[in-house]
């Protein structure tokens, strides 16, 4: 049998969530202020969520 | 964290998702056409503008008014609204100052002509029913409010859904799916993390739809408050009998602010006004300003101008609602991440409505098999909580 792996801190669990969720907050607020440019930025930065999931989804351990 | 405050917030999160969920799946299934409203409505389109000569003059406001009021007599105008980018109005009327929206009759009017392109009284095509399903379930104010306590839920069960994320990770790194194993853990790992990883636009999603559920009551809280202190000195007078003409109006709400454009006017009685004025709603000319409304009050009886004050953070946080939860802000790429972001919020909600099913489940076989019945819960919690 493996070793047990030691648990996990918080900032561990939740570092990458926070970041997601910061770039996530941005995208939503950029279309907000300005059309043109701002809104590609929000495209980019709400596309964040839906392609981690896939590339996760991809990574699957079989 | 503690086994008994995981026990705790699991609770939390499995209640207020089970009372929730279905709820929530309406919402998504009928949110995702609502979405792209305005490209389905545009494919069933019949008010295209006739062509005519690009320096036809336009009529006055007064001639769209009185064109709606001609095909609906009897009835008194309620609101005039501005299309974006055609010479269109649209002019609600209905038989008194404040009738149900089933008796309010929308006409959109060609300004070059004043002639009425098509009457937007659609209340039977499929975007209607999907519209009413999301918004109030056919069920009127207590409908609309029922949705926004559900929603509230799902803001709990997200946040509870935080909280236990951090036990089940401890031995997992992020965005861990074991496949491999048993259906169960498959989807409980694709839970997690479909659930952590849209969580930001499922919280603004959420919460700004239950603000758009609160709108009657805001909207109320204002007309007898900051609206009604705009108005001091009219308080108790009736409803004028003949009403100003409306392009004076319009234009010396303009007058008074510099650099707007007028929105939508809202005539004397309605909900959006006082029972003396119009109120001409002006947005800023900028993208970041154009969301934000001031309305100028106007004496519906002499044309005077009275007051106009900027709105008080509610009802700001009201209008940044609609777009923030519509998705209708960015252009059509926005929109198809919106899509995006709806439909793996349904297989959060699915996954989860099935974990929940698939340990009763197992706790039914293992009660059977006379094991403990509290060892499947400890399987999944307790095992990160160790």
């Amino acid at each position: 049998m493996k070793e047990p792996r030691p648990p996990l801190p918080l900032p561990a669990i939740f570092g990458l969530p926070a970041a997601i969720a910061l770039v996530t907050a941005a995208g939503l607020v950029a279309a907000l202020l300005d059309d043109g440019l701002m809104d590609a930025v929000s495209w980019a930065a709400l596309s964040v969520p839906v392609l981690t999931t896939v590339w996760f989804w991809c990574r699957r351990r079989r | 964290m503690t086994n008994r405050t995981i026990r705790v917030w699991t609770l939390i999160h499995k209640w207020t998702s089970l009372i929730c969920t279905l709820f929530m799946l309406l919402l998504c299934l009928t949110g995702l056409p609502l979405i792209f409203h305005d490209e389905i409505e545009a494919l069933t389109a019949e008010d295209a503008l006739p062509a005519m000569p690009a320096d036809t003059p336009l009529k006055s406001l007064d001639d769209a008014v009185a064109s709606a009021l001609a095909t609906y007599p009897g009835e008194r105008p309620l609101f005039l609204s501005f299309d974006e980018d055609r010479p269109v109005v649209n002019v609600t009327t209905g038989p008194g100052a404040r009738p149900p929206v089933s008796q309010m009759h929308i006409s959109a009017i060609d300004l070059r002509s004043a002639r009425i392109l098509a009457d937007l009284n659609d209340d039977k095509g499929f975007m209607h029913v999907m519209l009413r399903l999301h918004v109030d379930m056919f069920a009127g104010l207590p409908g609309e409010l029922f949705l926004g306590f559900m929603g509230f839920l799902l803001f709990l069960a997200t946040l509870s859904g935080v909280v236990i994320y951090a036990p089940f990770m401890r031995k997992l790194s992020f965005g861990t799916v074991r496949a491999g194993r048993s259906r169960r853990l498959k989807w409980l790992d694709l839970h997690n993390m479909l659930g952590i990883v849209t969580l930001m636009w499922v919280v603004v999603v959420g919460l700004t739809g239950v603000i758009n559920t609160l709108s009657v009551p805001l909207v109320a809280y204002w007309r007898s408050n900051e609206l009604a202190a705009m108005v001091a000195p009219y308080a108790g007078k009736p409803v004028p009998e003949r009403f100003a003409s409306v392009d004076a109006a319009v234009r010396t709400a303009m007058e008074a602010a510099p650099g707007m454009r007028p929105q939508f006017i809202a005539f004397p009685g309605v909900r959006f006004s006082s029972n003396h004025h119009y109120a001409v709603w002006l947005k800023g000319a900028t993208p970041a300003t154009n969301r934000i409304l001031t309305p100028a009050l106007i004496d519906a009886e002499t044309g005077a101008f009275t007051d106009m004050r900027s709105m008080p953070w509610y009802m700001l946080a009201l209008r940044l609602s609609q777009p923030l939860h519509f998705g209708d802000y960015g252009g059509l790429p926005m929109k198809i991440l919106w899509a995006a972001l709806d439909v793996l919020t349904i297989v959060i909600l699915g996954s989860g409505l099935y974990l929940w099913l698939a340990r009763r489940r197992t706790a039914q076989d293992h009660a059977a098999a006379g094991a403990n019945l509290r060892a499947p819960l400890r399987a999944t919690v307790g095992e990160a909580a160790e």
